[in-house]
């Protein structure tokens, strides 16, 4: 095969790779646009300030927006103490036999169907206590975030340099001052890069809601009592028949896009300062 | 905090009056493993409560219902037939079909990113998209598939003289492939990366064109990473709910052909979990139960190569 | 650490902020419309909210029997053996009329009448086009297309396919034979729809579909509506008059009557009550407020609510009925003592 040849096999292969590039992320990046056009002609004033209305009127979707923060906020109360502390103790103490459990475990429900979370949370939580509650939604939505969160912090804090730790040894602090001021520190970026990964990830989650928050046309903020959320209203707009409930789905749809995207952008910032 | 601070800061504490026991034992560096082991047990509690949950209501369903029950073709609840089959067979097939039309998509996208080296606007627009695409939830990607997707597939379904449902098995899997894109593009894209560029630059040296490069030295490098991607791809796809429910046809039995509505395990989950009892109830679970199984095998897999190849490179 | 504590501090004021009375229902997806405009009604003259959940008659009734919703919605009576699961004695308060009616979705809505067997037919997967000729012998003005017919049903366990089914075994032997009477069947064609609101939006999207939906659905989104063929052979339209004339039949005081088919000349052959389903016991609510307030809220529904229904395209309860309902609901007890006061 002589250069030419060679350098011809080459222009096409880069054509083609080019193209079937931008063939895939057009219409992607099409997809997007959409969703943006659509959420932006529907965003005004009232799905902001107005709670659901009766079938078939024009209503808002504050009950909703509402109902996404408590539940995640909720969701990441429940899942973060839990998980960090779970990470220390897989990366600081490998040798304690639940350590080790937990390492596995751990890896083994990380990628666990969100709607069979749902299932369980149901059968421990809303049958036995007898009502459908946000807090055993948002109790679904912390055990989603808990398996990535743990192997994160664990991944993180196991990539600090041993130098580091004993360096803060060597200059007198004691093992609590060298965890507070060196360890936690150090690792907090990639800590709440994990977090943040989750709380994107569960903000939009539907599945598990449908039988643990059930729903709430009210603006309600009773953890105790169903409650309505963002995903579950576009899941009940969209399949409906009226035009303005669409319209409203759109919007809710955007301002999750808008929650995700703030999230994605904070946690790459809060991986490049990690990593350099 | 600030109790921590004042104890390690003073050092005292040799002479064990009661006052500083107790002290002591909140003390920052005993109080840390208490909390950590704690957790450490409530989460493998939970972890540990949740296959018992899930295998007990297996188990009920196995004992009243049979086992055999549920590999049956024929679901029907009210006649207390629970063939869960159909439902089986069609999660494994809207997902490979899934992974199918991604895999062509996802390699030249993560390669065309790995080899460009000109850091410039489109670049970067090129890799945001695909970072926003990830983070958009399931139900939205059922929203957009149900009102832009299956006007097409209609199209499509009567040229080739289908009945026009719109949604069906090639819906659901589409709507996947587009979901799952961004995420194996995503891991891909982290192992070409790690391709040492000392080996390509060697092969530009020898005069060796992109083409001859990427062919020769980063596939077959990064050939093992790419495969994980793909598997891990495929454990996500399989337990994708919302957006499968929206555009699936809800048909409880085996889609006749690509275009057929059919149901996958998670999303007769999501239509029927809320008014199911006794043994319905267990075959949800049992099915569920399943599907957790067949997700966990693939990602175990998926896992393992992955950190293979990392290790590897 | 502030901002944290601060978040708790409001999530736990959420929990103490438990102001008033909520009430929580789910179920039938049939009166869904009027059913929400009612709470909402409520709630701006008594401040009590009514959270209703339209998730389906079947998940209603489940979701009852197991204690974690205070009321059901639905348009099927329970079945003997929900009865029996139920563990204790439940009472059906029927709450307004509707009609099923068959709605579908071809260019210029032209004006459809129907016929039991026809119906049948098509959701057995007998008749697949538009212009079969048995669709066109009843339709002989309408320029029917060859087009594949789109059966859509529910995907989930619905009253309102317990009343279609119910009236299709009433009227079509081979209907009974083969699918029988039920809140979810196994169905030969079609594709599924979530809820009342899920089929209608099916219907409006997809060219060439027929579905069956609670009147209200059909008329709120100008969905055309089919003409049935009632027992006397006369062709009717669903309306609130004559879903009122299927209702006129004898109603025993359980209140549980199917009134499809019906032998009146001018009634409309798929209507039926529906009906909000608690337990006689009201000792599940666990506070005696709630159970006084879900008491209430019966009442309201059943007198001062009805005056809703024609707006919304339902038919109000029949006056004989209403001391039949106040007997009932006065049967209402918590931990032994009546609900009901004077």
């Amino acid at each position: 095969m002589n250069y030419r040849t060679r350098r011809t096999i080459n222009r096409v292969y880069k054509i083609v790779l080019y193209c079937l590039s931008i063939f895939t992320v057009l219409p992607l990046i099409f997809i997007l646009l959409y969703l943006l056009k659509l959420g932006f002609s529907a965003i005004n004033f009232d799905i902001i300030t107005k709670v659901s209305r009766p079938v078939g009127e024009p209503g808002g979707a504050l009950n909703s927006i509402v109902g996404t923060i408590i539940l995640s906020t909720l969701a990441v109360l429940i899942a973060s103490p839990l998980s960090i502390l779970s990470g220390i103790l897989i990366s600081e103490y490998p040798q304690n036999p639940l350590s080790k459990i937990l390492e596995i475990w751990v890896k083994l429900i990380s990628g666990i169907p969100s709607i069979v979370i749902g299932i369980v949370t149901y059968l421990w939580l809303v049958k036995p206590v007898g009502r459908y509650s946000a807090l055993a939604g948002s109790i679904s939505l912390a055990i989603m975030m808990i398996p990535n969160m743990v192997t994160s912090t664990a991944e993180t804090m196991k990539m600090i340099p041993k130098e580091i730790r004993e360096a803060s040894l060597a200059l007198g602090a004691n093992y609590g001052q060298t965890m507070l001021k060196i360890l936690i520190p150090v690792s907090l970026p990639g800590i709440i890069s994990g977090l943040l990964t989750g709380v994107g990830r569960i903000a939009g989650e539907t599945a598990p809601l449908l039988f643990t928050a059930f729903g709430n046309p009210y603006l309600s903020l009773n953890i105790l009592k169903p409650m309505n959320t963002l995903s579950l209203l576009i899941y009940n707009y969209a399949l409906s028949p009226y035009k303005e409930w669409h319209r409203i789905a759109w919007g809710a749809a955007l301002i999750l896009i808008f929650l995700a995207f703030t999230l994605n952008i904070i946690s790459r910032r809060a991986i490049k300062r990690w990593t350099t | 905090m600030e109790k921590v601070k004042k104890i390690s800061v003073t050092g005292e504490g040799d002479i064990l009056s009661p006052f500083n026991y107790i002290k002591r034992i909140f003390e920052f560096r005993n109080v840390l493993p208490f909390l950590a082991n704690l957790s450490g047990a409530l989460v493998a509690l939970i972890i540990l409560g949740f296959l018992l949950t899930l295998g007990a209501k297996s188990l009920e369903f196995a004992k009243n219902a049979g086992v055999a029950n549920i590999l049956r073709t024929t679901w029907n609840p009210i006649a207390e037939e629970f063939g869960g089959l159909p439902f089986i067979a069609t999660t494994v097939l809207v997902s490979i079909i899934a992974l199918g039309i991604s895999v062509p998509f996802t390699l030249s996208v993560s390669i065309f990113i790995a080899e460009w080296k000109r850091k410039n606007m489109f670049f970067d627009v090129f890799n945001t998209a695909l970072d926003l695409l990830s983070a958009i939830p399931s139900v939205v990607y059922g929203f957009w598939a149900l009102f832009v997707l299956t006007p097409f597939i209609r199209i499509l379904q009567l040229k080739l003289g289908y009945p026009p449902y719109g949604v069906g098995v090639l819906t659901a899997a589409l709507v996947l492939a587009i979901m799952i894109i961004p995420f194996s593009v995503g891991i891909s894209r982290e192992v070409l990366k790690l391709v040492s560029s000392d080996i390509k630059e060697a092969g530009f040296s020898l005069g060796a064109t992109e083409f001859e490069v990427t062919r020769v030295v980063t596939l077959p490098l990064a050939k093992q990473g790419i495969i994980a991607g793909f598997i891990l791809a495929l454990g996500r796809a399989l337990g994708e709910t919302m957006a499968v429910t929206m555009v699936i046809g809800n048909f409880n039995a085996f889609p006749k052909n690509l275009f057929s509505p059919s149901n996958t395990i998670a999303s007769l989950i999501a239509n029927q979990f809320n008014e199911a009892w006794g043994n319905h109830q267990s075959a949800l679970i049992l099915l569920g139960f399943l599907l957790f199984l067949i997700t966990l095998i693939i990602n175990l897999l998926g896992g393992v190569i992955l950190r293979g190849a990392k290790h590897e490179l | 650490m502030k901002k944290i504590i601060t978040l708790i501090m409001i999530s736990l004021a959420g929990t103490l902020y438990a102001q008033g009375v909520e009430l929580t229902g789910a179920g039938a997806t049939f009166p869904y419309p009027l059913y929400s405009k009612m709470f909402d009604v409520y709630y701006q003259t008594t401040g009590v909210k009514v959270n209703y959940q339209a998730i389906g008659s079947g998940g209603g009734i489940q979701q009852l029997i197991a204690k974690t919703v205070d009321f059901a919605g639905s348009d099927a009576p329970m079945t003997l053996q929900e009865e029996e699961k139920a563990g204790g004695e439940v009472l059906h308060i029927p709450t307004c009329l509707g009609a099923v009616v068959i709605t579908y979705n071809l260019k210029g809505n032209p004006p459809l009448k129907m016929t039991p067997d026809v119906i049948a037919d098509i959701y057995l997967g007998v008749i697949k086009y538009w212009n079969d000729p048995r669709i066109k012998k009843l339709n002989p003005d309408v320029n029917l297309p060859k087009l594949v017919i789109t059966p859509v049903y529910r995907s989930d366990a619905s009253g309102t396919t317990f009343v279609f089914t119910d009236y299709l075994s009433k009227s079509d032997i081979k209907w009974r034979e083969k699918m029988g009477t039920g809140k979810s069947l196994n169905w030969p064609v079609g594709i599924g729809g979530k809820g009342n609101p899920g089929v209608a939006g099916v219907i409006q999207q997809l060219e060439g579909s027929i579905g069956y939906v609670e009147l209200a659905y059909a008329k709120q989104n100008n969905l055309p509506v089919a003409a049935i063929r009632n027992k006397a052979g006369k062709f009717i339209m669903p309306e609130t008059k004559s879903i009122s004339e299927a209702a006129n039949v004898k109603i025993p005081s359980h209140t549980k009557v199917s009134i499809t088919d019906s032998d009146n000349p001018n009634g409309y052959p798929i209507s039926s009550f529906t009906w909000i389903i608690v337990y006689k016991d009201l000792s599940y609510l666990k506070e005696r407020r709630k159970a006084e307030e879900l008491f209430k809220l019966l009442w309201w529904v059943t007198h001062e609510g009805q005056q809703y229904t024609e707006s919304l395209d339902y038919a109000s309860l029949p006056n004989t009925l209403t001391t039949v309902i106040e007997e009932n609901l006065k049967k209402l007890t918590f931990e032994s003592s009546t609900v009901w006061k004077k």
